[in-house]
């Protein structure tokens, strides 16, 4: 029993150092744009547009939307990182060096998925020693915060997974971060607080699930949300374990990467 | 002896509905070196795929050494080795560490995996190009570290599925001898060729596939011995014009120089020879003029499909 617990653990380790080998190689496509364009976020909307805003919750523009920009940092980067590689190795046939091997799909995926957040967790720091250039950061509620960042990155890397799992062509991987993510981080509370919505609009971003990723950011850092913390933890719990499950599932089955 | 491969009624229907396995029995011994043949398409990749895990079967049971690979599959797994057909390593990682990161998928600690991967890189003469991308080797060097990939966990079978499909003569002589030296020292092989002469000087068992289905499982020299009549090009010397029919030869007059001859089995050549000598003919050298097994899969094929002229490859 202990060797197969030391050898999932060599083939976790190894799945993860190549992970993070791949993204660290590749930094100016996979680190430098988002320092890039938090800087961008910060001076247009914190500097230039923000100053002519009113406090919002309490706090100026700018301080009020860095956990949420942050956070969409961490989304589209765990995202990313596993789609791109998932589907790369699917392409390139070479998950079938992990399908011949004892490897079992629980290892595989926590090493996908661990990779994911790797690469939300660095990008996640970059972007906030960016964003200290332009303001100085409150962390109200570390534990919060690191909870937050942890499960959104575990989620959004178990939803990469499942994407390059369906995926047949490059431009399906873009397909989701598209039409869905981007949309729904934008309508996510990231730049507002859903107070200032009509009650209907409310109820709208109430199905939103990233309301309550950038809300429970939120009151890590600043101490204010429009969700009860529990609720958001409730649902990113729920998400992982949903999602988590379907990717085991389609692993075991060998959907997309087994004829 | 245990078998190292036994497969039952093994069956496989593509998503797009075309039939490549139609119950597949199939055993090798442990210890064999077996070749399994087939024309283009006959199902040979894909039962290596199902052995492999890499191709979900629709029916049937695969046992390695014994064990079940849908009950086991983790210690199945470590029993095997697979060399693919198709590349399908990452060419953007360095040599070694491709082979490096394979032993890591069977739980052998980076350190470890280190050593076995020198050795297997020297072994396969890749040893200059560990610390290049895999993209940087030629045809011949790629199949040959998936060779050395697929023996990183020292497993009890290696299947090879064509390997040495593009590979000039020299590696693949050189292959050849690295294979040979790995069954002699217990490894289990299966091997597709297309390569029959390959397939002839290498493997002690044979099976031959075609349209999804077996149609020979037996020992090679058994096979073999199925040739009773074989063909011999001859390259002569002096004048062929006086050169009449001989008792018991199916002589044939290529050109001035060349003859071509049918010999049974149980027959001597020596009447032949004597005959040219007379004449003054000199035979400056000969050869078989295909492949024994070669003649023997085309009809073996033939007969499979009627309408296709069996008297082209007689045997
Ligand atoms: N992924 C797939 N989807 C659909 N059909 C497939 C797939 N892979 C193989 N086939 C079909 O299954 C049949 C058997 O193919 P297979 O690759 O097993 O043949 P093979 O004996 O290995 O041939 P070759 O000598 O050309 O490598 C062929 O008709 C092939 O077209
Ligand atoms: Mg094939």
């Amino acid at each position: 029993m202990s060797g197969y617990i030391q050898a999932n653990l060599v083939a976790l380790q190894t799945i993860v150092v190549k992970e993070v080998l791949r993204f660290t190689r590749i930094w100016v496509q996979t680190v430098l744009p988002p320092a890039i364009t938090m800087a961008l976020y910060f001076v247009i909307f914190g500097n230039l547009i923000g100053s002519q805003i009113s406090a919002m919750d309490g706090f100026s523009y700018i301080d009020y939307i860095v956990p949420g920009i942050i956070l969409m940092a961490i989304i589209s980067h765990s995202y990313a990182n596993v789609v791109s590689s998932f589907y790369g190795a699917k392409f390139q046939r070479h998950v079938e060096e992990l399908l011949v091997s004892p490897t079992p799909s629980y290892v595989i995926l926590t090493g996908f998925v661990l990779g994911g957040t790797m690469r939300g967790l660095v990008v996640g720091s970059i972007v906030t020693l960016v964003s200290l250039l332009f303001t100085s950061l409150h962390v109200q509620h570390p534990l919060v915060l690191i909870g937050t960042v942890l499960m959104t990155s575990v989620i959004f890397s178990i939803a990469g997974l499942i994407n390059a799992v369906y995926a047949n062509s490059f431009d399906d991987i873009s397909i989701i971060p598209t039409f869905i993510l981007t949309p729904l981080s934008y309508l996510g509370g990231v730049f507002y607080t859903i107070k200032m919505l009509p009650e209907f609009w409310q109820q709208v971003s109430l199905l939103n699930p990233i309301l309550y990723l950038v809300n429970a950011m939120r009151f890590g850092m600043l101490g204010v949300s429009d969700i009860e913390l529990t609720t958001s933890f409730l649902i990113m719990g729920v998400f992982v374990l949903v999602l988590g499950t379907f990717a085991l599932v389609l692993l075991e089955r060998g959907v997309g990467i087994k004829s | 002896m245990s078998n190292a491969v036994e497969i039952t009624g093994l069956r496989k229907t593509y998503g797009n509905g075309l039939e490549a396995l139609k119950g597949v029995d199939l055993t090798v011994a442990e210890g064999d070196f077996f070749a399994l043949l087939g024309p283009n398409g006959a199902g040979k990749s894909t039962t290596i795929g199902i052995i492999s895990s890499l191709v979900r079967k629709s029916a049937g049971q695969v046992l390695l050494f014994g064990r079940d690979l849908d009950r086991e599959p983790a210690a199945v797994k470590s029993l095997l080795g697979v060399v693919p057909q198709e590349f399908n390593f990452n060419v953007f990682e360095p040599v070694q560490e491709i082979i490096i990161n394979q032993g890591g998928f069977y739980g052998i600690k980076r350190s470890e995996a280190r050593v076995r991967s020198e050795r297997l890189l020297k072994l396969l003469g890749l040893w200059d190009k560990r610390k290049g991308m895999a993209r940087e080797l030629s045809g011949g060097m790629k199949r040959r570290l998936m060779i050395a990939r697929a023996l990183v966990h020292n497993p009890r079978l290696l299947i090879l599925d064509e390997p040495t499909a593009g590979v000039d003569i020299e590696i693949r002589r050189a292959t050849w001898d690295f294979v040979r030296d790995i069954n002699r020292q217990g490894t289990t092989i299966i091997l597709t060729t297309h390569y029959l002469e390959e397939a002839e000087s290498l493997c002690r068992n044979i099976a031959i596939i075609d349209h999804g289905e077996i149609i020979e499982h037996t020992a090679m020299k058994e096979l073999l011995q199925r040739v009773n009549k074989e063909t011999f090009v001859l390259y002569t010397h002096g004048s062929l014009a006086g050169l009449g029919s001989i008792p018991q030869c199916n002589l044939r007059r290529i050109d001035d120089s060349t003859l071509e001859v049918d010999i049974d089995r149980e027959q001597s050549m020596n009447g032949l020879f004597a005959r040219l000598q007379q004449c003054g003919i000199e035979v400056l050298s000969l050869k078989n003029k295909s492949n024994r097994l070669e003649q023997l899969f085309l009809s073996l094929l033939a007969q499979k499909k009627p309408g296709v002229a069996n008297d082209v490859h007689e045997v």
